[in-house]
């Protein structure tokens, strides 16, 4: 049952965003967030529901997956959205009766919010859905490492990364084998109260822990056995390297930014 | 041929935290293994043999006496990298010994620590992967693999650095039946086409009696060492030590017992039938 969660999000694929470069992903994925952000009107945000749109289509993952990521949040956005059509007050009344007052103004403000975060959402899901995590480690301490220059320990941070992601599938299949082991001998892990059950898991969790504790002594020398030894002068087997396709995807989402501002400051 | 590993007057006790004297795991080790040989060290539990193993590229240093592996002692710091790149060591879970998600990756990772340029090092991770018989798995994820298979990845990636010299310490203990030929196949083509040497160290006896050599360790001392048809043929001394002789040398060792006229170095299936076939025809 354990075994078949899978990490990140990853669904594996050979479209033109799976192949983009995870580190122009990355980037393209922040100027997004700004885009959306910067955008002061629903014009502006209309052109990037356009850009998303084309992104999604070009990604090739059903749509059903970018709206189950979005759903866990709907709860907490139509609260939001409740919130401000009630208590901004602005702009034609469209409804009034005792101390309940619509206007124009708060309308506006929660489609404008609730289309901004949707976007946002599927947006940087993309980003998860199209990228393996492991690439992602990879990109990501290519991308900080400008930052080891301050004496950031991105690389150790990667490695610790990667580690835990190589580490996800072994340590479920040894929580299941604990569960299956403490089962066997009356433990009681699916029934009781939430505290009786919580309770239980103590006899899950520290034959895990002293398993990971000798699971991490014993790769360490193993890792030294194969002469690691820090960041320092390492060479890479996966090499990134940057095709005319990601400079022209920069170059569209840069396009796409400015067309919003321009639109934004047009339509004022 | 040149001596691999030379080990003289190796003393070993773990230090204790209490301040009580520590016990003492190797007393008085002499072993030499010469290069291109094929070892098998056996023991039972506690006898030393993994504390020697470690000894040998240097995660332990000797408390008294030298170990020497192609001409570097293992406590000269300074030629630490040198020394685990010359000699390699494969253990015993092999979830414990891969670092990366990608197969591939996992074998490049001693090489991506050495600095070693990304053609030569494309080239050796894709040569080591074909040796071990793995290279269509290249793009797996450990996780996707069978005991065997990640054992012979954790092998190629040991290969990879293009060592003199390859300890095993107990690499089949976790494996099925399968994954344990695999894994021997692997190993005695290493030994034969690329002239590696191995120090195997196990406690299945059918795997020690394809070595050229076998050292039997107990309570910290070198017992035996010999040609596994020499060691084995010491049935009562093998036995007195706690260790098994194959299935067949025990047969054939019974049967002796029993007053029939069988010889006493038989170690392999084979034998034991054929000799088996010529005591029943003269029978």
């Amino acid at each position: 049952m354990l075994r078949d969660i899978t990490i990140g999000q990853y669904f594996p694929g050979n479209s033109l965003i799976h192949r983009l470069d995870p580190r122009f992903k990355i980037v393209i994925t922040l100027i997004y967030i700004l885009m959306l952000f910067t955008g002061s009107n629903i014009i502006c945000l209309a052109v990037g529901g356009v850009y998303t749109i084309a992104a999604l289509l070009l990604s090739r993952i059903p749509f059903k997956m970018f709206w189950k990521s979005v759903k866990p949040l709907l709860p907490f956005l139509l609260l939001t959205a409740v919130l401000n059509v009630l208590l901004v007050d602005s702009g034609d009344v469209y409804f009034k009766w005792k101390f309940i007052k619509i206007t124009a103004g708060g309308v506006n403000i929660s489609v404008f919010m609730i289309i901004r975060i949707v976007l946002l959402i599927m947006g940087s899901s993309l980003l998860t859905y199209t990228t393996s995590p492991i690439t992602l480690t990879d990109a990501i301490e290519r991308l900080l490492s400008p930052l080891k220059l301050l004496r950031f320990p991105v690389h150790e941070l990667a490695m610790m990364m990667s580690i835990a992601l190589r580490f996800v599938p072994t340590l479920i299949e040894e929580t299941d084998k604990i569960m299956s082991a403490q089962k066997a001998r009356g433990a009681e892990i699916d029934t009781g109260s939430f505290v009786t059950r919580a309770k239980n898991m103590i006899s899950i969790l520290v034959p895990l822990f002293i398993s990971s504790f000798r699971r991490a002594d014993e790769l360490a020398t193993a890792m030294e056995c194969r002469c690691y030894n820090g960041g320092e002068g390492r060479t890479r087997l996966r090499q990134l390297k940057a095709s005319a396709r990601d400079f022209i995807a920069l170059a569209v989402t840069l396009l796409f930014y400015a067309g919003a501002l321009t639109v934004g400051l047009l339509f004022k | 041929m040149e001596n691999m590993i030379e080990i003289s007057g190796l003393h070993f006790s773990y230090p204790s935290d209490d301040g009580k004297e520590a016990a003492e795991v190797l007393k008085g080790i002499d072993l030499t293994i010469k290069e291109g040989e094929f070892v098998a060290v056996l023991g039972h539990n506690g006898s030393g043999k993994s504390t020697l193993a470690k000894h040998i590229n240097a995660i332990l240093l000797p408390t008294e006496g030298k170990v020497i592996v192609d001409g570097i002692d293992t406590a000269d710091e300074k030629r630490l990298f040198e020394l685990r790149q010359c000699a390699g060591m494969v253990f015993q879970n092999p979830d414990n010994q891969i670092v990366s998600s990608v197969v591939e990756e996992d074998v490049a990772f001693a090489l991506e620590n050495l600095g070693v340029p990304y053609d030569e090092m494309r080239r050796r991770v894709d040569d080591s992967l074909k040796a071990v018989n793995m290279y269509d798995y290249r793009l797996h994820s450990p996780s996707q693999l069978s005991g065997g298979q990640k054992q012979r990845i954790a092998i190629a990636g040991i290969i990879a650095m293009q060592p003199k010299c390859i300890i095993l310490d107990e690499p089949t203990a976790m494996l099925d039946p399968q994954g344990r030929r695999e894994v021997m196949a692997t190993i005695k083509k290493m030994n034969r086409e690329q002239g590696i040497t191995i120090v195997l160290i196990t406690h299945y006896m059918d795997e020690a009696a394809q070595c050229d050599r076998i050292v039997v360790m107990d309570k910290g001392t070198v017992a035996l060492d010999d040609t596994p048809r020499n060691v084995f043929s010491h049935v009562e001394e093998v036995m007195r030590i706690g260790l098994d002789v194959p299935q067949v040398t025990e047969l054939a060792w019974e049967l002796r017992k029993a007053g029939f006229d069988i010889p006493q170095d038989i170690i392999t299936e084979e034998e034991c039938v054929a000799a088996i076939k010529k005591l029943m025809a003269t029978a």
